[in-house]
C-alpha cells in the first residue's frame, strides 16, 4: 500500500466560523493556496499542511476570525529522535533530495551575545545624556594609512595643511548598514525599499549577487555592488555605479556552496538585471572559478580596484574555523573591507545540513579577526563589517566592542519590511511579497511605506546606541570599537572567554 | 638591603600649610603645571605650594611631581627613576641595565623621612648612554631603544618600576599626600624650567608608587586627573605599536598616545591633541574645505586614540608644557599667565597661591590646548647657568668626581 505522506501538518488554521465574514480574503491573500471555498456558503477550508504560519490571512482577516496554532500531534517523547528528525526522516524517505531551507540557523546553539554584558559609570566617571549631548555614531569604511602627515603652514601662510592622501571611504553617518540580498531571490519592491531607506539614513544597501535594477540608480551613492560567483548582472558600468564593490566569497547560512536560483523567479526584469535568459535557472557556483586561491583573490580585488577608480573593495566571508587567517590574508590581498557573515546568517535557499552544521558565530568571528588583525599591525588596512545573526541593537554594541566597525542586517531588515520568519524564503510563494517575483505577490509591499519601515528600525537602533554610549561615557562611537574593556562575559567557558578577549563578570 | 623599616629615622615637623590643607572637604584629583617660557628656572618648593593648596583633592594616596631641567650636569644623559620593591628586583634590572647601555652614573635618589610616609621602595637613579654601537646594532633611534628598555623592565622585571626616563628631567612619585612626597624627595632642592605636580584619589588601582603621577616616557610626562572610559580601544590601539600598558592605570595610555604621535608620527602638539580630544563632527562639518579634509581624516585615522571620558591632563615635555581638557570639559582645568610663566591648575586658588595676582587668567574650553614653549635658547643658558651654580647635591658631586663635565 502506498501513502500520500507520513508528515503531518506543521500547523492548524484554526477558523472561527461564527465570526468568519465569508468576504474570501484569506484565500486572496494566502500565497501558499491554503484556503479553497466550499462553492454554497463561500466558507474557508484550510489545507493545513501547506500553511507556512506566515499571519497574511490572520493580519488581513477583517473579522479577527483566524488563528494559526501550532499541530500539536503528540509524539512518543524522545530527546534524541525528535519529532522534527522523525519528520525529517520520513520527507527524505518520500523525496530522495537535499533538505532545502529559507533564513536562518535556528538550531539551539549557544548565543554568545547573550552571554555578554555591557558597562556603565558610576561615581568615577559621568555618564553622559544623550538627549543633550551629542553622541556621534559616524563610521568610516575602508583603508587608513598608519599615520598621517600635517604640514604645519598651510598655502599662503594658513592654518595646518593634510598632505596624506587617503584612500577613498564609505561614510556612514550610524554603524548599521543592509547586508547583501539579490533582486531575483527578494523582490525589486525590496531593493527600492532598502536603497530609499539606505540614502536617507546615510548608509548603503548591498545589492546581493542579483545586479543593480535601473530603478535604483538615484541611488547609486549608498549601494554596494557585489560581485559574486556567478558574475550576474556585472560589467563596467554596473562596477562603477556603485560606492564600492564586494566580492562575495562565502555566506555565513551556507559557507563553501553556491546558489540556485530558480527558472521561475527569473521573470523579464529579473532577466535584464541580472543578464540571463528569462525562465533559466541562475546558478551560481560554489566557488569563483577564477579564484582558486589567495593570489587570485588579489588579481581580483586590483582588477576591481582599477575597474572602478580605486573605489574601496569588501570581500565578505563566512566566519569559518580558521575565519582569521583567512580574513589576514584578505586584507594583505588589498581588501578595504572585510565582511565577517556568521552562521546565523540568513538566506533566500540553502540545505538544511549546511545552514544548521556548517560556520561560526560572528561573535567568534569579529574577536578573532580583529585580534589578528591587530597582532599583526594591519588592523587599520582594512575595516570588519559584522553581520548573520544581528537582531537587535545590543548585538550592534556588542559586536563593535568585540571590534567590528560597523554591522550589516539582512533579516531584520526584512522583517521591517513585513517577513514573518516563516523559513520558507526558497519556495518563492512569499505572500507578504518579499521573497517572491510573483507579481499579485509583490506589488504588497509599497517601497516608500518600506523604506520609512526600514528607516524608523534603523534610526529606534541609533537611538538606543546612543543611550549605550551615554551610560558608558563616552561620545563618539569610535570610543566603543574595540573596546572589549567594556563587555564581561557572564555563563562563558574560559577558553571561550579568552578567545573573545573579554574578562568574566566580576574582573 | 631593604630600605623598609630603616631604624633611626627623623622626622621633620608637620608645616603650617599642611595642617591648613587638612580642613577641607573631599574634591578629587589634582594637577598643577608651571613653565617659565624664557627657560628660567624655578625652584620645585613652588610647585610643591600649589599643590599643597588642593590637598583634600588627593585622599594620601599618591602623589607626585615632574620637573625639567632639574640635571643641567649631565643633560645629554637618559635619567632613569627606578623604583625597586627589593634587593633582588634592583640586582636583575641593573644587570639589565648594563647589558643594554653604558651606565655613567648611579646613585640612590635623595629623600627624607617624612611622617606618613612610609613603606617606600628603593629608589635610585640611573644616567645612562647607549652608545653608537648599540644603535647601529640595533638600528633604532635612540628613543626607540629607551622605549624598548623601559616595556622591558616594566613588564618582565618583577618588582621594578621605571618612573622616568627622559633627559634633564625626572618624576618624583609615591604613595602620600603630594605635599609630603614633594618634601620626601625634596623637590625644593631641584630647579626647572617646567614643574607639573599631581595629588590622587585613586578609584580604580591600587595605591602603589608606581601607579602615582606623574607617568612618563622618555621626555614626556603625564599627570591626569579623570578616567578614560575608552581606554580598553586605546590599549590596544597602542599595542599594535608595541606599547605594553602594564601599570594598572589608564593614565599611561595618554603618555604612550603622546609619545607615538608627537615623536613617532610626528605630528604638532595642536594636531595630537585634536586627536586626543576632537572637535565634533558638527563642527568639523561647518570648516572650509581643507581644514574639512583635515580634522575629518584625523579623526579617521585616529579614532582609536580618541581619549573619551572626563580629563584634565598636563603633558610635560623638554621645550614646554601642554594642558588639555576632554571635549566636553568634564573635569576642571585653570589657566592663568604672568610674564613668561604660564600656569595651569585644578583649581584657581592653586595658581594663585604661587603667583597672587596674574597678568591674566582664563578658563581653556573643552578640547583647546594650552600649550607653553621653552625656546631651545632659553634652555641652553638655562642649563649653562645651572652648571655653573650646582654644588649642593650629590649628583653633582658624583658627576664631578666621574670627571663628567
Amino acid at each position: 500500500m502506498a501513502y500520500t505522506t507520513f508528515i503531518p501538518p506543521e500547523f492548524r488554521v484554526v477558523i472561527d466560523r461564527e465570526a468568519c465574514q465569508q468576504c474570501g480574503r484569506c484565500a486572496q491573500q494566502c500565497g501558499w493556496n491554503v484556503y479553497t471555498f466550499d462553492s454554497e456558503e463561500r466558507l474557508p477550508h484550510p489545507d493545513h499542511s501547506k500553511c507556512a504560519a506566515c499571519h497574511r490571512c490572520a493580519t488581513f482577516c477583517p473579522a479577527g476570525a483566524i488563528t494559526i496554532k501550532k499541530n500539536d500531534l503528540a509524539f512518543k517523547q524522545s530527546d534524541s529522535l525528535s519529532p522534527d528528525l522523525v519528520k525529517a526522516i520520513w520527507r527524505q524517505a518520500e523525496t530522495g533530495g537535499v533538505q532545502l531551507t529559507g533564513m536562518g540557523n535556528d538550531k539551539p546553539y549557544l548565543r554568545v551575545f547573550d552571554h555578554l554584558l555591557l558597562d556603565a559609570c558610576q561615581v568615577t566617571n559621568p555618564s553622559i545624556d544623550p538627549l543633550r549631548e551629542p553622541m556621534e555614531m559616524r563610521t568610516f569604511l575602508g583603508r587608513k594609512p598608519d599615520f598621517l602627515e600635517v604640514a604645519e603652514e598651510g598655502r599662503a601662510g594658513g592654518g595646518p595643511r593634510l598632505l596624506t592622501e587617503l584612500d577613498r571611504q564609505l561614510q556612514l553617518e550610524t554603524p548599521i548598514m543592509f547586508g547583501g540580498m539579490s533582486y531575483g531571490s527578494v523582490s525589486l519592491n525590496v531593493h527600492r525599499s532598502l536603497a530609499m531607506a539606505a540614502a536617507e539614513l546615510g548608509t548603503f544597501m548591498n545589492t546581493g549577487e542579483g545586479g543593480l535594477h535601473s530603478d535604483l540608480e538615484p541611488y547609486q551613492d549608498h549601494i554596494i555592488v557585489q560581485c559574486a560567483s556567478g558574475r550576474f548582472g556585472v560589467d563596467s558600468g554596473y562596477l562603477q555605479a556603485g560606492a564600492a564593490v564586494e566580492i562575495k566569497i562565502g555566506q555565513g547560512a551556507k559557507p563553501g556552496i553556491g546558489g540556485h536560483l530558480p527558472g521561475e523567479k527569473i521573470d523579464y526584469q529579473v532577466s535584464i538585471t541580472r543578464m540571463i535568459p528569462q525562465g533559466t535557472d541562475a546558478l551560481s557556483p560554489a566557488p569563483h572559478h577564477d579564484i582558486y586561491s589567495i593570489e587570485d583573490l588579489r588579481q581580483l580585488i586590483y582588477a576591481l580596484k582599477e575597474a572602478t577608480g580605486y573605489k574601496p573593495i569588501s570581500v565578505k566571508i563566512a566566519c569559518v574555523h580558521n575565519v582569521a587567517a583567512i580574513a589576514s590574508g584578505v586584507v594583505r590581498a588589498g581588501a578595504d573591507i572585510i565582511y565577517l557573515d556568521g552562521f546565523r546568517g540568513g538566506t533566500g535557499a540553502s540545505p538544511t545540513i549546511i545552514r544548521d552544521h556548517v560556520g561560526l558565530p560572528v561573535e567568534i568571528g569579529i574577536a578573532t579577526v580583529d585580534q589578528r588583525l591587530r597582532d599583526e599591525g594591519i588592523r587599520n588596512r582594512a575595516s570588519i563589517v559584522a553581520a548573520g545573526g544581528i537582531r537587535g541593537s545590543a548585538d550592534v554594541v556588542k559586536a563593535i566592542a568585540l571590534g567590528a566597525d560597523a554591522c550589516a542586517i539582512g533579516t531584520a531588515a526584512l522583517v521591517a519590511l513585513g517577513c514573518h520568519v516563516c523559513q520558507k524564503c526558497h519556495t518563492g510563494c512569499c505572500s507578504w511579497g518579499i521573497c517572491t517575483q510573483r507579481p499579485e505577490l509583490t506589488r504588497r509591499l509599497d517601497p516608500e511605506w518600506g523604506a520609512s519601515q526600514l528607516v524608523n528600525l534603523v534610526r529606534a537602533w541609533t537611538h538606543e546606541m546612543a543611550e549605550v554610549l551615554g551610560a558608558l561615557g563616552v561620545n563618539a562611537i569610535e570610543s566603543l570599537r574595540g573596546s572589549r574593556e567594556r563587555l564581561r562575559g557572564l555563563g562563558l567557558d574560559k577558553t571561550t572567554l579568552d578567545i573573545l578577549g573579554v574578562k568574566p563578570a566580576g574582573l | 638591603m631593604s630600605r623598609r623599616g630603616a631604624p633611626g629615622r627623623e622626622f621633620s615637623p608637620r608645616p603650617a600649610y599642611r595642617e591648613e590643607a587638612a580642613q577641607r572637604i573631599l574634591g578629587g584629583c589634582g594637577l598643577i603645571g608651571i613653565c617659565d617660557q624664557s627657560g628660567e628656572r624655578m625652584s620645585g618648593e613652588l610647585v610643591l605650594r600649589g599643590m599643597a593648596s588642593m590637598h583634600d583633592r588627593g585622599n594620601g594616596l599618591g602623589g607626585g611631581f615632574a620637573g625639567y631641567g632639574i640635571y643641567p650636569e649631565l643633560p645629554h644623559l637618559f635619567c632613569f627613576h627606578l623604583l625597586y620593591d627589593d634587593d633582588v628586583a634592583k640586582e636583575d634590572t641593573e644587570f639589565y641595565l648594563k647589558k643594554h647601555f653604558r651606565v655613567v652614573m648611579d646613585e640612590p635618589i635623595p629623600t627624607k623621612p617624612i611622617r606618613g610616609i612610609e613603606d617606600e621602595p628603593i629608589l635610585w637613579r640611573y644616567f645612562l648612554d647607549i652608545g653608537e654601537e648599540r644603535l647601529h646594532e640595533t638600528q633604532l633611534s635612540a628613543e626607540d631603544y629607551v622605549v624598548h628598555a623601559v616595556m622591558d623592565v616594566n613588564s618582565f622585571i618583577d618588582g621594578a618600576f621605571v618612573a622616568s626616563s627622559g633627559k634633564n628631567m625626572g618624576a618624583f612619585k609615591g604613595v602620600g599626600f603630594p605635599e609630603e612626597i614633594g618634601e620626601f624627595f625634596r623637590i625644593g632642592d631641584y630647579r626647572g624650567w617646567t614643574w607639573t605636580g599631581h595629588g590622587r584619589f585613586p578609584t580604580n588601582s591600587p595605591g602603589w608608587w608606581g601607579g602615582a603621577h606623574p607617568f612618563a616616557l622618555l621626555d614626556y610626562s603625564i599627570v591626569h586627573n579623570g578616567e578614560i572610559s575608552s581606554y580598553g580601544i586605546n590599549e590596544r590601539y597602542l599595542e599594535m605599536f608595541g606599547y605594553r600598558c602594564s601599570l594598572q592605570t589608564d593614565t599611561e595610555v595618554v603618555t604612550y598616545l603622546f609619545d607615538l604621535m608627537l615623536r613617532r608620527h610626528g605630528l604638532s602638539v595642536e594636531m595630537a591633541c585634536k586627536a586626543l580630544a576632537s572637535p565634533f563632527w558638527k563642527d568639523i562639518d561647518l570648516m572650509p574645505e581643507e581644514q574639512r579634509r583635515l580634522f575629518t581624516a584625523l579623526r579617521m585615522v585616529y579614532g582609536s586614540a580618541l581619549l573619551n571620558g572626563p580629563f584634565a591632563v598636563v603633558l610635560g615635555m623638554t621645550d614646554g608644557m601642554v594642558a588639555l581638557n576632554d571635549r566636553i570639559k568634564l573635569r576642571p582645568l585653570v589657566a592663568a599667565q604672568h610674564g613668561e610663566v604660564v600656569y595651569v591648575a585644578s583649581e584657581e586658588s592653586a595658581i594663585r597661591e604661587v603667583c597672587p595676582r596674574p597678568e591674566r587668567s582664563w578658563m581653556p574650553l573643552a578640547g583647546e590646548p594650552v600649550v607653553a614653549r621653552v625656546s631651545d635658547k632659553g634652555r641652553q643658558k638655562s642649563i649653562a647657568q645651572g652648571r655653573q651654580s650646582v654644588g649642593q647635591r650629590r649628583v653633582a658631586q658624583n658627576a664631578t668626581a666621574l670627571g663628567v663635565f
